[in-house]
């Protein structure tokens, strides 16, 4: 028990070579079933745990600052479960999936990748390392970089090499960033530069350090205008890789922000004396508004909905940059509401994308009563995106425009409910193509397969039990921000 | 008088019983005459259970569902307003469903599972609606009625019905979304609560600047009492089958708005409140111009469904205004037109319906001397329309009566003048439709009867409650009286 912080990311860590070795698609699928499984297992007793404080555990027996720690709190234990959950639930669903878009050869391959993105994204939520923070969101990056790439169309390499290029110049902004803050405190446990920071504010290698790790998140999350690559990194991927990455992959840079802003720097360097709440309120409204009126004119449902995840950061982001207890429950709400919501929207892609071999809005004319399970799923999630009752959605939605009406952001909730409005456009006009034309003669290239359509399912009913019954997200949400609630200003 | 333990089960029962009748539905859908008997028995039930709820209106029954976050819960609680609302939407479903029984069939509508599925989900929103306790448990029943009846707007398919279908989202949602939500959540901002109170959960809590904007956003974002300028779709929506615009446009959707805004006046506002604040003077006028924009439009309307239309925009605001007026007797008046306009409106949709069935005619000048060959038709028409006037012996009577009574209770003698004109307008508007019928002669050639029994019944009886209905006003409006502590 008392390793647990170090097995959730050593189990799935270790997964990756053995996928490699084994070199045998179902067997390396097996592997990462268990792996995701026994890092939800970890998660889930970590979360329990947080009754009794924080956990920290040095790696190896080495006490920090000599060693590298792990800190589990509970700013970070939720997100611990939801990417162990997400990663599960990806999982069951990958088997289908994968062995019709990837090479029976390279299968064993992408799995190993999968873990090693896995571990690479629970790694930057439990480590309490900046450095460390650093090399596991590098970790994550290039397995993602090597999994779009592995995507059916050839337009995935270009898009893999857009965010190889993006991602690296994303990375290497962090890393100036943290070497700064190294540079001027002679640490990099978090916990200790928290303790040393405060003396040097004002320090202007220290507002660099803030303004390079600010910027390098902010395209590691892809909050508008850095958000270039995401579109087309999430459409030209396999659609398990899809999945995964949109439920979770921007939410652990979120989570990186928040952790760095708050009890790296402190809330008062970043939200007081330097303008990052402010600019961060900006680009979220410009994300809210532009990124949503641009899925309104994609043509393609995978590109839409990568649009729509521009969108929704935009959303979380708005709360975070509050920088109150309530603004940042609510970003994190949304944090964990929408990962559930648009998993489930790309896990349904992945589903039409393998019977009909194209996810092009056009292909899906009338296919509304021909796969009424398939589209039924779309049309709650998307309820959930516009944020409608009875969807996880609006519950982010009430708890966010609660958090900025509390400030008076006037501006802020126009551009959220705007958004809203907008997603009611670009998610009616896919339920108009799918159920207002006539359907084709053409038969379906594939069966179903059950795990992904199950798996699809799973996430929708999620989203629709948080919305009826957001207790525990909520719960979740508030400790987070009830922990960091002492370095907010 | 007590209420005991598995009365407030009647609640929750009179919206599930709708549901469980639209579950039938789908199971059944291979047969036809057996999934028309599951509606029906939905809607019996439903109505059935509505009913015995007047016995005990005078007790404080709640039941509470779950708890959504810290302080906000789902739950139902029964009042007087809201059982009236309630006892509207479930008593005329299943006579509605009677018709559309008719209508469907002669008519040859495609899918008609997915038809009484959706009617039955629209009447379940439209009692969960009813039974709201707060703000949150009925921004949840309104929205869903938005969803459950899109897909009965559009159900032609046709290119129209698309547009009318996003005309009718895109409005509701969006000013839901805008308006409404952020109106509710400030609410809970100002007072920590979003339950409805007896004397207006605001009183107290807000001065008059912020209770006027509030207000707006409230009576406004509750697009489905189309208040102009936002009563776009309520026109677009007539693209609809007749008997979803008898049931949903003239009694459900519209009246869940008139209802929501009673409702927030009365019990979040408080009358009290609005009156000494003046905070309601600026919805008052913009419902007072609705009333006689939307009558003057009807007047130049010749489809027949779209004049009603813009009838229905028109009466919508009258009630909209009795609860602007914050005076008691005027929203008591309010209460009543609610229900009395309900049941005539839908009588003149089902006539609308029986003709278009009959002689595929949906143009007034068309219906020249139909009056001969579809009596009972056009003999409901003249009577339900006379209601909608407000002449004696009918039901409209009253309601108009009361609206007077509290304009002049409120001292706002424009309004009263505007009562005055708009009543003459329907008067220009709707008497016409039969006095053509009746007086002008037949076509050559045209030999009609009336449309099937299925649709002749239901309008006979409707038009036959508006005249009962105006022997037992106190019947009705009552106990909502003796809670508004009216004399």
């Amino acid at each position: 028990m008392t390793h647990l912080p170090v097995l959730q990311v050593l189990i799935p860590l270790m997964g990756a070579p053995a996928c490699a070795l084994l070199r045998q698609r179902r067997a390396a699928w097996t592997l990462f079933l268990l792996v995701t499984g026994g890092a939800l297992v970890c998660a889930v007793l970590l979360v329990l745990r947080m009754e009794q404080g924080s956990v920290r555990y040095a790696l190896g027996g080495w006490p920090a600052p000599r060693g590298i720690e792990y800190v589990i709190d509970p700013l970070n234990a939720p997100m611990l479960a939801l990417v162990s959950l997400i990663a599960l639930i990806v999982a069951v669903y990958a088997r289908p999936s994968v062995e019709a878009e990837i090479e029976t050869r390279r299968i064993p391959l992408f799995y190993a990748c999968m873990c090693l993105c896995v571990a690479g994204m629970l790694g930057v939520i439990a480590t309490g390392d900046a450095f460390n923070a650093f090399v596991f969101l590098e970790i994550t990056s290039l397995s993602s970089y090597a999994l779009i790439a592995m995507g059916k169309r050839r337009r995935a390499l270009l898009a893999a090499f857009r965010y190889l290029i993006v991602g690296t110049i994303g990375a290497t902004f962090l890393l100036i960033g943290i070497a700064l803050a190294y540079a001027v405190t002679g640490t990099l446990n978090m916990a200790d530069l928290a303790q040393r920071l405060p003396d040097v504010y004002g320090n202007r290698a220290l507002t660099a350090a803030v303004a390079f790790v600010v910027v390098g998140l902010a395209v590691k999350m892809a909050l508008f205008p850095l958000h270039s690559w995401l579109p087309g990194a999430y459409a030209e991927a396999p659609s398990a890789v899809s999945t995964l990455l949109a439920g979770v992959g921007t939410k652990v840079a979120v989570y990186a922000f928040l952790r760095f802003a708050l009890t790296v720097f402190g809330g008062s360097l970043v939200f007081g004396l330097l303008p990052v709440g402010s600019i961060g309120l900006v680009a979220a409204c410009a994300a809210m508004v532009l990124a949503s009126a641009i899925a309104c004119f994609q043509r393609d449902l995978k590109y839409l909905l990568g649009w729509s995840s521009v969108a929704q950061i935009g959303y979380i982001v708005a709360g975070l940059s509050l920088a109150t207890v309530d603004g940042i429950s609510a970003g994190y709400l949304h944090m964990i509401n929408h990962a559930v919501t648009k998993a489930a929207l790309f896990a349904a892609a992945g589903v039409l994308l393998m019977r009909l071999g194209s996810v092009d809005l056009q292909a899906l004319a009338g296919l509304g009563r021909r796969m009424p399970w398939t589209f039924a799923a779309i049309l709650l999630a998307g309820l959930g995106l516009i944020g409608l009752p009875p969807t996880a959605g609006f519950v982010s939605k009430w708890a966010l425009v609660l958090a900025l009406v509390e400030q008076g952001q006037w501006f802020v909730v126009g551009a959220v409910l705007g958004s809203s409005l907008l997603a009611v456009v670009y998610v009616g006009r896919i339920v108009e193509i799918a159920w207002f034309r006539e359907p084709p003669e053409t038969p379906l290239l594939r069966p179903p397969a059950v795990p992904m359509v199950a798996m699809t399912w799973l996430l929708v009913l999620m989203s629709l039990y948080f919305g009826l019954s957001p207790v525990l997200p909520a719960a979740l949400a508030d400790g987070a921000a009830v922990a960091v609630a002492g370095r907010l200003r | 008088m007590t209420a005991t333990a598995w009365q407030p089960l009647l609640l929750p029962l009179a919206v599930a019983s709708p549901l469980l009748g639209g579950v039938g539905v789908l199971l059944l859908r291979h047969r036809p005459n057996l999934r028309e008997s599951a509606s029906f028995a939905g809607g019996l039930a439903a109505a059935v259970t509505v009913l015995s709820l007047w016995a005990v209106v005078g007790t404080d029954l709640r039941f509470e569902m779950w708890t959504w976050l810290p302080g906000l819960t789902f739950a139902f609680h029964l009042e007087p307003l809201g059982l009236l609302f309630a006892t509207v939407a479930a008593v005329l479903w299943p006579i509605t469903t009677l018709f559309s029984i008719g209508y469907v069939r002669a008519n040859g509508l495609p899918r008609q599972t997915s038809f009484y599925f959706y009617f039955a989900v629209a009447v379940a929103a439209a009692l969960w609606i009813a039974f709201s306790a707060n703000l949150l448990t009925l921004f949840v029943g309104y929205e869903v009625l938005t969803l459950a009846t899109v897909p009965l707007v559009t159900h032609e398919r046709s290119a129209a019905a698309r547009r009318g279908g996003r005309v009718y989202l895109g409005l509701l949602l969006a000013t839901s979304i805008c308006l409404l939500l952020p109106a509710i959540v400030w609410t809970w901002l100002l007072t920590g609560s979003t339950e409805f109170v007896p004397g207006g959960l605001l009183a107290g809590h807000a001065g008059t600047g912020v209770l006027a904007v509030l207000l707006g956003l409230f009576v406004i974002g509750t697009g489905k009492a189309a208040l102009m300028p936002f009563h776009r779709w309520l026109p677009e929506a007539m693209v609809a089958p007749t008997p979803v615009s008898a049931l949903l446009h003239a009694v459900a959707v519209v009246k869940a708005g008139v209802f929501t805004v009673l409702k927030i006046s009365i019990y979040t506002f408080g009358l009290d409140t609005l009156d000494s604040s003046g905070a309601s003077t600026v919805m008052m006028w913009t419902a007072g111009i609705t009333v006689l924009v939307a009558a003057g439009i009807a007047t130049a309307k010749d489809n027949l469904k779209a004049r009603l239309a813009y009838s229905t925009v028109s009466q919508l605001a009258y009630i909209v205004l009795g609860a602007m007026l914050a005076s008691r007797v005027a929203a008591l008046g309010g209460a009543l037109h609610l229900v009395t306009h309900a049941v005539g409106k839908i009588t003149l949709f089902f006539c609308a319906g029986a003709i278009y069935t009959s002689v595929r005619k949906s143009r007034v000048s068309e219906l020249d001397g139909l009056g001969r060959a579809m009596p009972w038709t056009f003999g409901a028409f003249l009577v339900a329309a006379l209601s909608i006037i407000g002449l004696p012996p009918l039901g409209g009577t009253w309601s108009k009566w009361l609206l007077l009574q509290g304009t002049a209770d409120a001292g706002e003698a424009v309004m009263m003048a505007v009562l005055l004109v708009g009543s003459l307008l329907s008067l220009a508007y709707l008497l016409p439709i039969p006095l053509r019928a009746f007086s002008r002669p037949a076509p050559p050639g045209a030999v009609h009867g009336e449309a099937p029994p299925a649709c002749v019944v239901p309008l006979v009886v409707t038009a036959a409650a508006c005249v009962a209905l105006f022997f037992v006003p106190d019947l009705i409006v009552g106990p909502l009286g003796r809670a508004l502590e009216l004399p």
